[in-house]
């Protein structure tokens, strides 16, 4: 479905990310895990051509991409890591802006986001407020509503729980497990939060250094012995991946 | 040996400087192409065009109205008191008139506009860059240039010639307002004489001052905020920008214009 091909991307003489190739397939979910500054934003980006890599070549459906995506995005959707809502729109204008763009009627619109909202467990009086006067939970929910507004066929979580509380945080992963699994998207979520990975997540890689440094299923994970990803699943000052004290 | 060396590095900091001025000239000009092919090409945002009209054009005629009403007065206490060295008082009116229609009131208001419009349009265009906003835009097939950019340059190249020649009139009147009541003049006089003075290339060219100036107003908040730099410094630093730059760039239009309306 989605195919990273050797791609390379530098900035100035800093290499982020170093002839990394990655596959996922159909209906399946790929969470990209790694430290900070280790590309998994970039990555992302590539595939979203706000960031043109150097080399290499992204496939989606066994197509090439590039340019400006146009075909890519009708189908797609994302939870941007801070929620990235519209504040100068109310809440329903924010889930039904790709609807409202494409001609639907506001009434339609409307109904549509209200839809969403509840499917995300939140209460249809929430469609008039304005993302301001929501708490972060409420946004990244609102987030998650907009991502799946016109029911994509491709979705990507960029830290999902970032910033939020652990019960919120389980709220948020099980959210996505459900509606991605009733949805049979395709996924990548790039995280740092290893219960995400194992709620979300079929396969897992592991990016460090430019590199995939490790790529497998999520049941393998606890069992590799891979010292890098051994590491960060214990959270371990001491190994191979230097921590800067 | 020390000499050579503080030379060269003379050298290097003017070259570094030289090439980062055409790199953001350029990178400015591509911008500004984009950004009119945005004004031109479907599709089009009316709500977000008239909602733009709104803010940048009704919601700036207090302060352009305000400007505009001190800067008449004061320049016809100014011309009474200059004029009285050589008996001219009576050009109080036609001055004026000529002064704020074809320079004070769109240069005025235009640096006005730059303060309050050029540097809203920054920081919230940069907040939006900061919070991917604008790559949300993207991903949801909507074009920013086409979404935030071509709606405001628009509205404030078409506004801005309103608010201009709102201010003009605002202007005559304070000007009006001191000669009849502090200067002596009749004001059946005054009237006359402002409006026989005045011609259709000095309203005209006044106009077209000002939508050249709305244009750069909203262009350089539009580039300075897309192009912001991460967190509040950055946003804090665009906005700066954005003012200083359609600022300067007002006053070097508003000159080279000057020279291509009445000197040519």
């Amino acid at each position: 479905m989605i195919e990273l091909i050797n791609i390379s991307k530098s900035f100035g003489p800093k290499t982020v990310l170093d002839g990394i190739s990655l596959k996922v397939e159909q209906g399946q979910s790929l969470a990209i895990i790694g430290g900070s500054g280790t590309g998994k934003s970039v990555t992302l980006k590539c595939i979203l051509g706000l960031i043109k890599p150097d080399s290499g070549e992204i496939r989606v459906r066994g197509k090439p991409i590039s340019g400006k995506r146009e075909d890519f995005f009708k189908t797609f959707g994302m939870l941007f890591q801070g929620g990235a809502l519209f504040d100068s729109l109310p809440v329903w204008k924010n889930i039904a802006f790709r609807a409202l763009h494409e001609g639907m009627s506001q009434s339609n619109a409307k109904e549509l986001a209200v839809t969403k909202l509840k499917r995300v467990g939140l209460d249809p009086s929430t469609a008039d407020q304005f993302p301001a006067e929501l708490s972060g939970g409420m946004q990244k929910r609102v987030g998650l509503a907009r991502a799946i507004a016109t029911d994509p066929e491709i979705i990507f979580f960029d830290e999902p729980t970032t910033g939020l509380d652990p019960i919120m945080s389980g709220v948020i992963n099980e959210l996505i497990r459900e509606i991605v699994t009733e949805m049979g998207a395709t996924t990548m979520t790039i995280t740092h939060d290893m219960t995400s990975v194992r709620t979300i997540a079929d396969t897992v890689a592991m990016l460090h250094d430019g590199k995939v440094q490790w790529f497998g299923p999520v049941t393998a994970m606890d069992s590799a012995d891979d010292p890098y990803l051994r590491q960060f699943l214990s959270g371990s000052a001491d190994g191979p991946i230097e921590a800067v004290r | 040996m020390v000499i050579v060396s503080g030379i060269w590095s003379i050298f290097q900091s003017v070259g570094a400087a030289t090439l980062g001025l055409i790199r953001a000239i350029g990178a400015v000009a591509l911008f500004t192409l984009n950004a009119i092919k945005a004004c031109l090409t479907p599709p089009y945002y009316f709500g977000e065009l008239s909602r733009q009209i709104i803010r940048i054009g009704y919601f700036s005629l207090p302060v352009v109205g305000l400007t505009a009403l001190f800067t008449g007065a004061a320049l016809a206490l100014q011309i009474y008191a200059g004029g009285a060295r050589f008996n001219a008082e009576a050009v109080v009116p036609s001055i004026v008139a000529i002064g704020m229609v074809r320079e004070l009131g769109p240069v005025l208001g235009g640096l006005m506009v730059a303060g309050r419009v050029s540097s809203s349009i920054a920081a919230e265009i940069g907040t939006m860059r900061v919070t991917e906003q604008i790559d949300a835009l993207t991903t949801l097939s909507t074009d920013p240039m086409r979404y935030l950019v071509a709606p405001r340059l628009l509205a404030a190249t078409l506004t801005m010639p309103i608010l201009a020649a709102i201010g003009d009139i605002i202007g005559i009147m304070g000007g009006y307002a001191v000669g009849t009541s502090r200067l002596g003049f009749n004001s059946g006089n005054y009237i006359t004489n402002t409006v026989d003075f005045l011609t259709f290339s000095d309203v005209s060219s006044g106009l077209i001052k000002a939508a050249v100036f709305g244009f750069i107003i909203a262009i350089m908040g539009c580039y300075q905020g897309y192009n912001s730099g991460r967190g509040a410094q950055g946003v804090g630093r665009a906005t700066t920008n954005a003012v200083v730059t359609s600022s300067v760039l007002i006053l070097a239009a508003n000159y080279i214009m000057n020279e291509a309306f009445f000197i040519a």
